[in-house]
């Protein structure tokens, strides 16, 4: 499988999934870690994926959706932006509900409650 | 002609924003001096208008693509309509700062 379709996988099997520069627990990058953080205080489990430990994500994410820096964060299969908008959504107010109708959506297809 | 004023002149003529900031925040990051490599952009224009962020971005992003392929690594976007830039009071966000970069420690987890 190469890395476009790893990507895919990746993006469709998890409600909400944040590719960044290290780890929410040991992020690498500012922008990282602030995504990561927003995130976190949805209160919605996320999945995420280190770009620095796996170079052929690394060098293919941005042509994924056509979105050319670190970090990328999806909702439901979709890109919603990078580090800037995840924080203007998550200030909004946005953002928890979009990460909490996915995880919804999700569980129900998964037939959890 | 430096980097940063190459973005100035393609936003202005993509965006024709009423107001327009390019601010090289690279020194702040752990890259060689003149790298003009973490770039902040804040643009104020009627185009953004009706439109979302993710579209906004893009745009921006589109215009500035061949920075990109140059060696434009960081790009922070702000862009608002000029009735969200008067709303906000014209407050921009700070940065934030650098993490190390890409150097990964070594014995870092596995990717989900």
């Amino acid at each position: 499988m190469d890395a476009l379709e790893r990507i895919d996988q990746q993006v469709k099997n998890n409600p909400v999934v944040i590719y960044m520069k290290g780890t929410p627990q040991a992020p690498r990058c500012g922008f990282s870690m602030r995504a990561a953080e927003a995130l976190h205080a949805c209160g919605v489990p996320f999945a995420y994926v280190n770009v620095l430990q796996d170079p052929d994500i690394f060098a293919n994410l941005p042509r994924y959706a056509d979105w050319p820096t670190f970090p990328q964060v999806y909702v439901d299969g979709e890109l919603i932006g990078g580090c800037d908008i995840t924080l203007e959504l998550h200030a909004s107010g946005e953002l928890k509900r979009m990460v909490e109708a996915a995880a919804e959506k999700a569980g129900a297809l998964s037939g959890g409650d | 002609m430096s980097r940063k004023t190459r973005i100035e002149e393609a936003l202005a003529t993509r965006l024709s924003p009423i107001h327009l900031e390019v601010i090289d925040e690279s020194r702040q990051h752990a890259v060689p001096p003149g790298a003009e490599s973490h770039i902040k952009v804040v643009a104020v224009s009627l185009q953004f208008a009706g439109q979302p962020l993710l579209a906004r971005h893009r745009l921006v992003n589109g215009a500035l693509a061949g920075e990109f392929a140059t060696g434009l690594h960081a790009l922070s976007i702000h862009a608002w309509t000029p009735e969200e830039w008067a709303m906000r009071d014209a407050a921009v966000p700070a940065s934030p700062p650098c993490r190390g970069g890409s150097k990964e420690p070594p014995g870092g987890q596995a990717a989900a």
